[in-house]
């Protein structure tokens, strides 16, 4: 989440992944995680395939494992979570190692641990096969409402700008002698923080006259249209079918 | 507390994406009406803001800091219909980028984050505003208890999400029991921080904050017939033409940031006009009022209404931690954890605990309240001191 | 002079903003066409609200503005802001797309220009500042001389009327500072420039107009009126240490 994001996160390429539009890979990607989430815990065999499945798009985007596992770790605090599940959980409990846990709680740990790697995984290989930039055009042909986009890619535009902004207040902050210790420091974090408020919003003024003066009008013209064949289509809906199956089969054997 | 997918089952995650869709539309056309045409760059600005705030740490204690999460800041600064959509938006991207927060669970981090902090902010700030004496003070006040609640509130619907489609088998009334007094401390940061924030803007560009704008119109004045001087030979007498008293002050219009002078020219209601002389003793009243409304709050928020306690950000994880330290003790009576009297108790009465719990939150929320605000006035006195 | 209608034209122009404090107090500027004018005056003097006038975005209290005999009014906005080309101090505010490419297509897709000639547009423009190799770049990876030369080219596709320069040279290394003058001095538009930086005034602008408590104060040629001490003196304006106007050959 730090400063100069937008570089860090996109691993340029040109692989069968990331030719794909990307309005197909975000379908494709939602889609993928829903069907996860909406599979029954108790198919251990299942969450298996999925895996295998993410690999199979991950070698074929050339992303090396380090990477994806590196950027698996935002999921940490969630693990943390669900390894104090057996302990918390109501219901029968198991003797595991000599410690007595709840079974619903290993089974609700297990399901949280599946499931969000999963959806971790399926949406850190979205965003490292997809440009940013693209990201929001296929968001765009998603249907996703012109206003939220508008908005989207300001905040994408602006954030190194603002983040930037913040950092030079920072500096400007020690190079005074102060150090955020403790709670006695707030006042001068908020102060910093109200004026990084005025600066982003009258930065956002600016910006505003200076799109008005080159004929803006309230709708952004559109310069660039992404569009997907049908074989874009089925290529990218191969991961999500492929869950699907996956999917209904675990519900009929469980 | 952005809930990574599997956490809530698949027909929830889908409801509350409805929930979630149907208010961001409401908020698009709101948005238009609070910001007009310039709903987009400044909203995408303030998103960009709210992102890059919650990059901003503050320390709480010795190693630990917590981070705002900026609803009610949004909703307070920029009205309730853009707030949603500027913390709305930087769920998204953080959901689709950083993998933050899962995809099917965006509808419940969008209706918990989003929805409720920013709804449940604008309405407390509304309604002390409306009927607590109008003055910049009252706004700093109304941020305060705004930001106190907005917590609990979306840890309250976290809660009931929680119920609806919960996939992890933990009692109700234990998830957040547990959460009282972890959730009103960080719902003390967020206040603390939300109010010297908005009063920092306060002071300098009232008319920023949403509800606080008020227009002053007054005639215009023509300054013809001075001379316009031409070129070569220096023709000593164009003096008559210095600008008057409004010149130098207009510089600061569209900077901005200049601080008082701006400060007395727009004022938050009629009632107002702090003068010059009392404004810089405005801020030590002011805290000590905020302190004294936010630990009445918070007594309320923790005792009273222990039984709605808090689901928040960040504290999720360390409301689990805590249940599973305090579980450990009661089966193993294991080592001497600082929660262990508190464990002991916790055995399977669920109101017993709630209580508990609810009276743990209230001390706290005293001693820390009480401790941050000790340590604020002395600071306050110390930089009184030094500054001249 | 040609008998084609001055670029600009503004007359008893006075504004005051909403918070009552009032900026312009009936300006007087005509600028004939191909006409380079420098804008000097002191911090709040009311430059940028007049820069504002100049394309409608703020409305005139009292007052007319026409560019080339068109007068600015809400119902040939979008005309007057085709003709009528700011470039912001701050490139920043300037270029707000994710690449230099759609910056620069901004402002003729917004009149509705689609395809190759746009593109045409596009590339016309980013050649005239000497960046089109620069097109796909997202401009915040420029340098803030190059983001400034996008910035110009971002207004110089829309083909304008009159070209309006808030601080051109302003946090420009110099060598980027005369490459931007050389580039100023190669178009062929009317040049309205706001500085404080007078020996590049005096290097591009033969005229000079001074804007002080809410009104012009002064008119001339540059070199005359940076000659003229008391007058300088009188409106807080300052040549650089060692600056001599005299010892310059002025364009004229």
């Amino acid at each position: 989440m730090g400063a100069g994001h937008a570089h860090t996160l996109y691993r340029a390429g040109s692989s069968p992944v990331h030719t794909l539009p990307p309005h197909c890979k975000i379908a494709a990607v939602f889609c993928f995680v829903l069907v996860v989430v909406a599979t029954p815990r108790e198919a251990l065999w299942a969450f298996g395939l999925y895996a295998v499945l993410l690999a199979v798009v991950a070698a074929t985007a050339r992303i090396p494992a380090g990477f994806l596992l590196k950027r698996l770790l935002i999921e940490i605090p969630f693990v943390a979570f669900a390894v104090l599940m057996p302990f918390v959980a109501e219901g029968a409990r198991v003797e595991v190692l000599g410690l007595s846990l709840s079974q619903s709680g290993l089974w609700g740990a297990w399901n949280i641990l599946a499931k969000g790697t999963l959806g971790v995984a399926a949406s850190v290989i979205l965003a490292s096969t997809t440009e940013l930039r693209a990201l929001l055009l296929g968001l765009q042909r998603l249907r996703m409402p012109p206003l939220l986009v508008q908005i989207a890619s300001f905040m994408i535009r602006y954030g190194d700008v603002i983040t930037d902004e913040m950092r030079r207040m920072r500096i400007a902050r020690r190079s005074r002698g102060f150090e955020a210790r403790g709670v006695r420091q707030w006042g001068v974090l908020a102060k910093s923080a109200g004026a990084l408020f005025i600066r982003s919003y009258e930065r956002g003024e600016r910006v505003h006259l200076a799109m008005l003066s080159r004929g803006y009008t309230g709708t952004m013209p559109v310069i660039d249209e992404a569009t997907a064949s049908r074989a874009q289509w089925t290529y990218a809906a191969a991961l999500p079918l492929t869950a699907l199956a996956v999917c209904l089969t675990g519900w009929m054997l469980t | 507390m952005h809930v990574p997918d599997g956490f809530i089952d698949a027909p929830v995650s889908v409801a509350t994406g409805a929930v979630a869709a149907a208010a961001v539309a409401v908020s698009l056309r709101g948005a238009r009406r609070e910001l007009d045409e310039q709903a987009a760059p400044l909203a995408g600005l303030v998103a960009a803001f709210i992102f890059a705030v919650q990059m901003l740490n503050f320390p709480v204690a010795a190693g630990t800091s917590g981070h705002l999460l900026g609803g009610a800041l949004a909703a307070i600064l920029v009205g309730p219909y853009t707030g949603v959509l500027c913390v709305s938006v930087v769920l998204l991207m953080q959901g689709v980028l950083f993998a933050d927060g899962g995809l099917t669970a965006l509808g419940v981090n969008i209706t918990d984050m989003a929805v409720v902090t920013t709804v449940v902010a604008y309405g407390v700030f509304r309604a002390i505003l409306k009927i607590a004496p109008n003055r910049r003070r009252t706004v700093t006040v109304a941020s305060f208890a705004a930001a106190l609640l907005s917590v609990p509130a979306a840890a309250i619907a976290f809660t009931g999400i929680y119920a609806l489609g919960g996939t992890a088998d933990v009692a109700i009334g234990k998830v957040f029991t547990a959460m009282v007094g972890v959730h009103v401390l960080i719902g003390i940061g967020e206040a603390a921080i939300t109010a010297l924030t908005v009063g920092a803007v306060m002071a300098v560009r009232p008319d920023l904050v949403h509800g606080a704008r008020d227009v002053a119109a007054r005639r215009l004045e023509l300054r013809t017939g001075a001379p316009v001087r031409t070129p070569a030979p220096a023709s000593p007498d164009g003096s008559a033409v210095s600008g008057g008293s409004a010149a130098p002050a207009g510089a600061a219009r569209p900077a901005g940031s200049a601080a008082p002078a701006t400060a007395r020219t727009v004022t938050a209601a009629p009632a107002t006009k702090d003068d010059a002389d009392t404004a810089p003793a405005a801020p030590r009243r002011s805290a000590r009022r905020v302190w004294a409304v936010g630990l009445g709050a918070a007594l309320l928020c923790a005792g009273v209404v222990s039984f709605y306690a808090s689901a928040s950000p960040d504290g999720l994880e360390k409301v689990a931690a805590d249940k599973g330290i305090d579980q450990k003790t009661e089966d193993h009576a294991a080592k001497d954890s600082p929660l262990a009297d508190y464990g002991v108790k916790d055995i399977s009465d669920a109101r017993l605990s709630g209580g508990l719990a609810g009276v743990i939150g209230v001390g706290a929320t005293l001693a820390v309240g009480t401790g941050v605000f000790v340590v604020v006035r002395r600071r306050r006195a110390e930089t009184d001191a030094e500054a001249r | 002079m040609t008998s084609a209608p001055p670029s600009l034209q503004v007359s008893g122009l006075a504004y005051a903003y909403p918070d009552g404090h009032q900026a312009l107090f009936g300006v007087e500027l005509t600028v004939a066409r191909g006409e380079r004018v420098a804008l000097l005056g002191p911090n709040g003097a009311g430059k940028t609200t007049l820069v504002l006038h100049l394309n409608g975005i703020l409305e005139a209290g009292a007052g007319s503005v026409t560019v080339a005999g068109l007068p600015v009014a809400k119902a040939n906005l979008a005309e007057i802001r085709r003709r009528v080309g700011i470039v912001f101090q701050d490139p920043d505010d300037q270029l707000f797309m994710p690449t230099v490419r759609e910056d620069v297509a901004f402002g003729p897709a917004a009149a509705g220009m689609r395809g190759a000639e746009l593109a045409e547009r596009v590339h016309r423009a980013l050649d005239r500042v000497g960046m089109a190799e620069f097109a796909d770049r997202p401009p915040h990876h420029l340098s803030f001389g190059q983001r400034r030369r996008v910035a110009v080219a971002t207004v110089l596709a829309m083909e304008p009327e009159i070209l309006v320069l808030d601080e051109p040279s302003s946090n420009l290394d110099p060598a980027s500072r005369r490459e931007l003058a050389d580039i100023l001095r190669s178009l062929d538009v009317t040049v309205l420039m706001v500085t404080h930086d007078l020996p590049y005034a005096l290097e591009l602008c033969p005229r000079s107009v001074v804007l002080s408590g809410g009104v012009i104060a002064a008119d001339g040629g540059t070199q005359n009126l940076l000659c003229d001490q008391e007058l300088m003196r009188e409106h807080r304006l300052e040549l650089p240490f060692g600056f001599d106007p005299r010892s310059v050959t002025a364009p004229v």
